[in-house]
């Protein structure tokens, strides 16, 4: 299919209704409610079928869309009042009352669906589409209408943005301020509902809830604040419509909710391993940059001390060379893992290495002091405190110290200039 | 109607819809109590990929493929749930939809993509259902009850659903106190050394092997609706764990058997022509039991109470 008119306008309706969804979702998960588009989009199955035989028994074209979607909007509003209604006795929870009106009400409609297509005229005609969403069959004026909806929808929640913001964060805080949050709930309610019966024919009720949530839960990985979060979520929303729209029109075989939702999902998935403070990879990243200076610090600290048991100071005239071997031994490490690290600290230029014996370089030397420093400062606070003995107090700070910065560890030393001596003995560990 | 008819017709997949609601009702207790409900939604979705991606390594519509694909797409699911719970920082039901309307549309491609759709995996029994489908041709009269040739030739979808049942009945039978411990207290479940993430993992393994079973026949709709319709209803009206979750079973397989009658047979049988869809009519039942519990219990909340005389 080429990029003509008719994909153009189902790009646009598409995009349209990805944009209201992105925002209407994104107060409709920091609400906790983003679940009720999913008992919204299942309980019009039965508004659609009704209303097209409503209009089919009236003789009218029962392929109109505004009559169906008038059908499901009444449907799903009915939906919403169940899930309240059962809510209210408090002996079923919010889980447990939105599944079983979006499954009870969805069978109603297969059943009504079933008893449709015995109809002598042809009412069921068009009705599968509204089941996984087709968009190719989005004409100039549906357009139109997703376009007026999304700004609708837009409108209104800039238009309640504060109070909207402080139920989702501080409903107590709400209250004392006089603003009623069963109110804005109801607004916002109103809003899932008209969003997720807009999106019917673009993706389909069984997937429309996706619309809401996948952008907006992208947008909460990449940022804390609401105006970004409405932005992100709206424009993902709204590129996800577009881009799954055009999918489908180029393999028109593609359901076209599918492919819109499956974008959602591939930037969702995206999110949640890149994003820079929540996702996965940078999380692993920084971990395993923490365990490493950690270690690092480690071998720095048993060169120094080395030197320092055996009556040297680095940079003295005693100044000599150390075997690997020993400071292995002093870490409790394996012979091999000490020299990779002897070959990774070599790398870095803080230790020269020949002969299975390594040296500290002037800056090996001065990281070694900070961590010398550090771990001492720790221990001997700790001590000071009398929060453990000897022996505890050194497994204890090579726990803490590393996060430990210079002017912190000058503030826990009773002399700020020097170094203090090792409160146990250097060596072997046992 | 003859005999012969509704043996062929009606038993099986009536068989069908006792089993899938029995088994589903059984499940759903633990679920509703545990306030996990939309885990039966969100796996019942979520098999679809396993089941078109296990048809299309295999090029068959052999059966255990397709359960293992569910079951390995189930566990993926209930995985990643968990893991977007933690890492997004959402509340379980919108981790659990984000999670099965992906995996969802992922099937949906992978119908068009591996052309499943074009051989026999038919869309419309994943979406609506197809009880009506299942029937037993070689059912010659009632003695063919007794001939295992004869019964041999049942519809495969009743083998698998009344194996499922049997193994599944077993483990709830055998983690009876357990599984009444997690329900109810998981943090003292877990304090006397219970390991409940075992057991969580156990029930969920339990609830994906209910949804693959029962999918086929009945539809991704129905076992929803079968895993919560009736276990609520039973929860509104007792407080008994026994009294729940064997009634939630058997409230289950009656609501399977009362809602095909409804559909299909009884109408017929009254001499009207249309036939509904079983699995609808059976899930519209399960919503209207619900209600018709919530009036049971006000009315019972408003009727005078014995007053307690003291002394």
């Amino acid at each position: 299919m080429s990029f003509g008119y008719n994909t153009l306008v189902v790009l646009a309706g598409c995009a349209l209704l990805g944009l209201a969804c992105g925002t209407v979702g994104a107060f409709a998960l920091l609400r906790g409610r983003a679940l009720m588009a999913d008992a919204v989009g299942h309980a019009a199955l039965p508004g659609v079928v009704l209303a097209a035989m409503l209009v089919a028994s009236f003789g009218g074209n029962p392929r109109a869309l505004p009559p169906l979607l008038a059908g499901a909007l009444v449907a799903g509003v009915l939906g919403v009042l169940a899930v309240q209604a059962l809510t209210r006795g408090r002996r079923i929870r919010e889980d447990a009352a939105i599944a079983i009106v979006l499954s009870s009400f969805y069978a109603l409609g297969v059943a009504l669906l079933s008893y449709v297509q015995t109809m002598p005229q042809a009412a069921q005609a068009g009705l599968g589409k509204f089941i996984l969403g087709q968009a190719a069959g989005m004409r100039a004026e549906d357009a139109l209408w997703a376009g007026g909806i999304a700004a609708f929808c837009v409108l209104i929640c800039l238009a309640l943005f504060q109070r909207l913001r402080a139920a989702c964060f501080d409903p107590d805080y709400a209250r004392v301020m006089g603003l009623s949050v069963a109110r804005t709930d109801l607004a916002l309610l109103g809003l899932i509902v008209i969003v997720a019966v807009a999106g019917l024919q673009a993706v389909g009720l069984v997937l429309v809830v996706a619309l809401l949530i996948l952008p907006s839960a992208t947008a909460r990985l990449l940022t804390h604040r609401l105006p970004v979060l409405l932005l992100v979520s709206a424009s993902l929303g709204a590129l996800a419509g577009a881009l799954g729209a055009a999918a489908s029109a180029f393999q028109p075989e593609w359901p076209t909710g599918a492919a819109v939702v499956l974008v959602g999902a591939i930037f969702f998935t995206l999110a949640l391993l890149l994003a820079p403070e929540r996702g996965l990879l940078p999380e692993a990243w920084r971990r395993t940059r923490r365990r490493i200076a950690a270690t690092e610090s480690h071998f720095l600290r048993a060169a120094w001390e080395a030197q320092e048991a055996a009556g040297a100071g680095p940079g003295t005239a005693g100044d000599r060379w150390t075997p690997i071997a020993a400071l292995a031994a002093a870490r409790g490490w394996s012979e091999p893992h000490a020299a990779r690290l002897a070959l990774w600290l070599g790398l870095r230029g803080l230790v020269a290495r020949a002969d299975g014996e390594i040296h500290l370089t002037p800056r090996g030397a001065a990281a070694a002091r900070r961590a010398v420093r550090a771990h001492r400062a720790v221990e001997h606070h700790l001590l000071g405190l009398g929060a453990t003995d000897i022996a505890g107090a050194d497994r204890l700070a090579d726990l803490v110290e590393h996060g430990l910065p210079a002017e912190m560890a000058t503030r826990l030393l009773a002399e700020p200039s020097s170094l203090p001596a090792s409160p146990h003995a250097l060596g072997p560990r046992p | 109607m003859t005999a012969v008819d509704f043996l062929r017709l009606d038993l099986p997949a009536m068989l069908a819809a006792i089993l899938a609601c029995g088994l589903c009702g059984l499940l759903g207790s633990f679920l509703v109590l545990r306030r996990d409900s939309l885990l039966g939604d969100a796996l019942s979705h979520a098999v679809l990929p396993g089941i078109i991606a296990g048809f299309a390594i295999t090029g068959a519509r052999a059966g255990l493929p397709m359960l293992l694909g569910a079951l390995a797409a189930a566990l993926a699911g209930v995985f990643l749930i968990s893991l977007v719970r933690r890492v997004a920082r959402l509340e379980s039901g919108a981790a659990a939809g984000a999670v099965f309307t992906s995996f969802f549309a992922l099937g949906l491609m992978l119908i068009e993509a591996t052309g499943a759709r074009s051989v026999d995996l038919d869309l419309d029994c994943v979406l609506f259902g197809q009880l009506e489908s299942l029937v037993w041709l070689e059912a010659q009269g009632f003695a063919s009850l007794l001939d295992p040739a004869a019964l041999a030739a049942l519809p495969r979808q009743i083998f698998l659903l009344a194996a499922v049942s049997i193994v599944l009945a077993g483990v709830v039978a055998l983690l009876w106190r357990p599984l009444h411990l997690l329900c109810f207290d998981p943090d003292y479940a877990a304090a006397i050394g219970l390991p409940a993430r075992g057991l969580e993992l156990a029930l969920n393994l339990m609830v994906a092997a209910a949804a693959v079973a029962a999918f086929e026949a009945v539809g991704s709709i129905l076992v929803v609706a079968m895993l919560v319709c009736p276990a609520a209803a039973i929860r509104l009206l007792t407080d008994s764990y026994r009294a729940q979750v064997l009634g939630g079973a058997a409230f289950g397989a009656a609501l399977g058997a009362v809602g095909y009658a409804l559909a299909g047979p009884l109408p017929a049988a009254f001499g009207q022509a249309f036939a509904l869809n079983a699995a609808g009519v059976i899930g519209t039942l399960g919503g209207f039991t619900v209600a018709g519990a919530m009036l049971l219990r006000q009315w019972r909340s408003a009727a005078p109470k014995p007053v307690a005389i003291s002394g």
